[in-house]
């Protein structure tokens, strides 16, 4: 970076993307977060742009503006409820990104780098390249299970972790092929390991489960991120160091805050196969253990109406029915009616981390009724309803009540202290983890089956009679 | 009225000497034993009775003998015989008691022949409401006796094991619901059954005093939804905390009187009040009003357009009948049904559960006694708060009311709290991040090792930034993590840089055209990411 205007421009857009991440973190700053993140991307490209050669400047705006366009068609087009969707396509986009601008790098030549210099920068290559590649293929394969274009049941192939173990020793030698290649040579191997590492991507990411995609989500925004971080250590420079480093990071402790939520650790959750019968058997989960009560539509709008309190529990089931806006509606007739209405998110409800505040905001709910579960957990015992909409693992009170079974130790909301649970389900299926919920069976609990949208539908039609009348 | 001090020529002794115990009754020990009497009550349709033979022997625990006229416990079930089982001497007639006794104990104020019958120096406690009766309270001065009205036992925390208007209101509002679910013809209590899904009665509990809560008590515990209105904003929390919905009208006005009385309300309020009344007539089956002022007549409350609207078989049962009623249509003493709406007025409620009404007025009367020094240092203190406010009339002089105390501050109203979560701080785990920082230390040794020094520029740089983004996303609220994640995802579009730096050179080169691609997928990515953050964070709203 010869030029004094480009550094400047780089250390001023590093302080931006700080901004814009720390602002980021509260609703109040969360705007003017997003438009520092902005500033300093704006920043980066003209200053980056000054530098290419004249000759460059064509095919940069004939790469930037279909992208610019096909970016804003996406993002303005996108429904919420396809939020996990877009940003697992996203991600695969840096991937391919980072594996391009490594393969490219590699073609250009040693840039007159000499001894621990030049081994140093193409085992960046390697490693950028490595990482953008299982990013790439991993988004791919989050997004088509996000979509349901592939199936969210976890694919468990007999040796996959021997399998893992193997590619990975494949990757390594490799790596020590191209780095001892002269120069130019290496592109077989480098391409070989292209391979390999996208097979990685996608092996990693087809063996787990649908329940744990807010992890594999964030867990590719982190990955993403340190590629970002590889191509700037290849490129030597400091502006996509920090920039992936921050990504990075941020990403990684998404992945922890989710893991967190379900008390397992990093690891099993990569390692993948969750809710299938390896080492504990489901215990006692698996067989339905007595009769539900089911209600209807009458009976849940009269006691919503007659209720003091209301916690409502979403979950994916939300956005799969599209149901948040009759939620939303249905929240706000109780609310005029002096029903206090709550939301109770659980960490990992939905398929992205925070996709049920999403929704919700988008369905103009108040962020101020929406309640973390540790803020609202304490509240169920003197809550007179507590509603589950599409939710099934998140208030599985087996969690806490069976050490054997699969979610054991995972805190949950515990709808069931609160006077009435009415569940709302499209069936008796089970869960993403596949394991039989004790909610259901429980006195005070109540079914509605049926499509969340339909009955939410039917609930503020009939509330409304109800509180108008 | 002259100075509480001048007001002692009563000396403690007097009334004490006024009526020899001349009978043969043998308990008779050095220390002097009151005796007391119980005269039955001749009010037509009074069940109750001053003491039950649980109460007379407390009392004679403290010292006292009971005289207690013939059959005075029958119709609140205590025949003749328990009263003779607790020790209590029962006279023939009236006379006999009124004529021995040095302390009455009665229910109602005197009337006919018994002001005739009360003595000189004679202690009586009683109902008496002498706010109202002001010609009653002149003829008792007149007998030159020592009259308590037990009604006006000021409501101080120390008095409330005397308060028995509290003791006959609680009953009252229990009696209210009993009465109302006799006539109602439906279960209060919401069922699924076998034949069918019952809905839960609803209940609407117009002012929450002593009786309206004990009226909330009781629909809850048959399983009604109970709703209650009261002016005062103060006793929300009681009535939540009975399980009943507290009712609101949109206006801020307080009705905290004195005393734990409601005052009057502005027109304004009043319009509201009325207002939110006609809307729950529509809705509720069984409306219990219990809304007095104290001095005035009952405000009407609910009105005939009211009373039409609900649904037949519903019940309104009406606790201030006695003084003109809440609803227009009440008739004290009887229940009418106006186009099948049942209106109870009864104005005898504790009477009609005597018993009960007996023991625990019975209770009342024991506390104040006892208060009041017992049999052997039994006096009337005009210092004692309690004593002060009940007494009416000692010596042929009025004493009532009492001189002005400043009333008790009302109750500080809860200040109207937004469920507000504490911000929960969410605790790094220590040892994790000493982990991270030991790695990071190792790592980074193990690097440094013949690395070039460019590259350990970098590095440092790498290093410093991870820390930064663990810091700085530690504190992100997690209804943000969607938007945190696309604009992360956005900035990783910083990528593009990476293409962009490589861009020129032959148009048939290699490097260039896998660099267009990068640039074109990452521009995607910038432009998708902010923008959708964009979009988002413009829905979170407040």
């Amino acid at each position: 970076m010869g030029n004094s205007f480009a550094t400047t421009s780089y250390i001023a857009a590093i302080a931006l993307f700080i901004l814009s991440l720390s602002g980021l973190s509260q609703h109040r700053t969360s705007r003017r977060g997003n438009l520092f993140g902005m500033i300093g991307m704006l920043l980066a490209l003209i200053a980056t742009a000054v530098l290419i050669p004249s000759n460059g400047i064509a095919p940069l705006i004939a790469a930037i503006v279909p992208g610019a366009v096909i970016g804003s068609v996406l993002a303005s087009r996108v429904a919420m409820t396809s939020m996990p969707e877009l940003v697992a396509m996203l991600h695969s986009f840096v991937g391919a990104a980072a594996v391009l601008v490594g393969i490219s790098n590699y073609l250009g030549g040693s840039h007159g780098l000499t001894g621990g210099d030049l081994t140093i920068h193409e085992l960046e290559i390697y490693i950028g390249v490595f990482i953008g590649a299982i990013t790439f293929t991993g988004s791919i394969v989050a997004f088509g299970k996000l979509n349901g274009k592939i199936s969210g049941k976890p694919l468990l192939l007999p040796a996959r972790h021997v399998l893992n173990l193997l590619m990975v020793l494949a990757v390594i030698v490799l790596g020590v092929v191209f780095m001892s290649s002269a120069e130019g040579a290496g592109m077989t191997p480098l391409l070989i390991m292209t391979a390999i590492a996208f097979v990685i991507g996608i092996h990693l990411v087809m063996a787990i489960g649908g329940a744990d995609m807010p992890v594999v989500v964030s867990m590719l925004n982190s990955y993403s991120g340190w590629a970002a971080a590889a191509a700037g250590f290849m490129l030597e420079n400091d502006l996509l160091i920090v920039t992936g480093a921050l990504v990075g990071s941020s990403g990684a402790i998404l992945s922890f805050i989710m893991c967190r939520a379900m008390n397992r650790s990093f690891i099993s959750v990569i390692l993948g196969g969750f809710g299938t019968a390896e080492g504990v058997a489901p215990g006692a989960g698996g067989e339905p253990q007595g009769e539900v009560t089911p209600i209807d539509i009458d009976g849940t709008a009269e006691l919503l109406s007659d209720a003091k309190s209301v916690i409502i529990v979403p979950g994916y089931g939300v956005a799969v029915a599209q149901a948040q806006h009759s939620l939303a509606e249905m929240v706000k007739l109780l609310r005029d009616a002096g029903v206090a209405v709550r939301f109770g998110i659980h960490p990992v409800a939905g398929r992205l981390p925070g996709h049920m505040n999403v929704l919700l905001a988008e369905a103009n709910v108040p962020y101020d009724i929406v309640f973390e579960m540790d803020e609202i957990n304490h509240d169920f015992p003197a809550t007179d309803v507590a509603m589950v909409i599409g939710a099934n693992d998140i208030v599985n009170p087996a969690a806490l009540e069976d050490p054997t079974s699969p979610i054991a130790g995972m805190p949950v909301l515990e709808v069931w202290k609160a006077k009435t649970a009415v569940v709302m389900k499209r069936s008796m299926a089970s869960g993403y983890a596949g394991i039989d919920n004790p909610l259901f069976y429980k006195e005070n609990t109540r079914m509605l089956f049926g499509d969340a949208k339909k009955n939410v539908d039917a609930l503020v039609a009939k509330l409304r009679e109800l509180v108008t009348a | 009225m002259s100075e509480p001090n001048t007001m002692m020529p009563t000396p403690p002794a007097s009334p004490l000497t006024a009526a020899p115990t001349t009978d043969g009754h043998t308990n008779g020990q050095s220390p002097k034993r009151l005796l007391i009497g119980i005269p039955k009550e001749i009010r037509t349709g009074e069940r109750r009775v001053a003491a039950t033979p649980d109460t007379a022997q407390k009392l004679q625990k403290l010292g006292f003998d009971i005289l207690i006229e013939r059959t005075a416990g029958d119709m609140a079930d205590f025949p003749d015989a328990r009263y003779a089982e607790a020790g209590c001497r029962i006279a023939a007639d009236a006379t006999e008691v009124w004529s021995h006794a040095n302390i009455i104990l009665k229910v109602r104020a005197p009337e006919q022949n018994e002001f005739g019958l009360l003595r000189e120096g004679q202690t009586m406690i009683s109902f008496l409401a002498p706010a109202q009766n002001a010609d009653l309270v002149k003829r008792l001065a007149e007998r030159k006796a020592n009259v308590l009205a037990i009604d006006a036992v000021p409501r101080i925390t120390r008095a409330q094991k005397e308060d028995a208007l509290s003791s006959m209101a609680n009953i009252a509002g229990y009696r209210a619901i009993v009465e109302a679910a006799n006539l109602f013809p439906r279960f209060f209590t919401g069922q699924i059954t076998a034949a069918g899904k019952i809905p839960p009665a609803k209940i609407l509990v117009i002012g929450a005093g002593v009786a309206g809560l004990a009226a909330i008590g009781a629909g809850k515990a048959l399983g009604a939804i109970v709703r209650a209105f009261d002016v005062r904003p103060s006793v929300k929390e009681q009535i939540q905390s009975m399980g009943a919905d507290f009712l609101e009208v949109k206006i801020q006005e307080s009705g905290e009187g004195t005393g734990g009385y409601a005052k009057e309300m502005s027109p304004e309020f009043i319009k509201a009040e009325m207002e939110l009344f006609a809307k729950q007539a529509k809705e509720v089956d069984i409306i219990v009003t219990t809304a007095l002022i104290p001095g005035r007549p009952a405000p009407k409350l609910i009105t005939r357009e009211m009373v039409e609207s609900m649904r037949e078989g519903s019940v309104i049962v009406d606790l201030a009948a006695e003084n003109g009623g809440n609803c227009e249509l009440t008739q004290p003493g009887k229940v009418i049904v106006h186009r099948g709406v049942s209106i109870v007025g009864y104005t005898d409620l504790p009477s009609r559960m005597a018993s009960q009404a007996s023991q625990l007025y019975g209770m009342n009367l024991y506390h104040l006694l006892d208060d009041m020094g017992g049999s052997a240092k039994f006096h009337i203190d005009l210092e004692d708060e309690v004593v002060r406010g009940a007494l009416v009339t000692t010596n042929g002089q009025v004493l009532w009311p009492p001189p002005k105390k400043e009333a008790p501050p009302p109750p500080a109203a809860p200040k109207p709290t937004a469920a507000v979560a504490p911000n929960v701080e969410k605790k790094k785990s220590s040892a994790g991040q000493a982990v991270t920082i030991a790695l990071g230390i190792v790592v980074f040794l193990g690097l440094a090792m013949g690395a070039p020094t460019s590259f350990l520029q970098h590095f440092t740089v790498f290093v410093l930034a991870v820390f930064l983004g663990w810091q700085v996303i530690w504190n992100v609220t997690p209804a943000l993590h969607t938007p945190l994640m696309s604009v992360t995802n956005a900035i990783s579009g910083i990528i593009i840089i990476g293409g962009m730096a490589q861009l020129g050179g032959n148009i048939s080169s290699a490097v260039l055209w896998l660099c267009i691609v990068a640039v074109f997928v990452a521009s995607i990515n910038i432009f998708g990411g902010f923008l959708v953050t964009q979009r988002m964070l413009k829905m979170f709203r407040k």
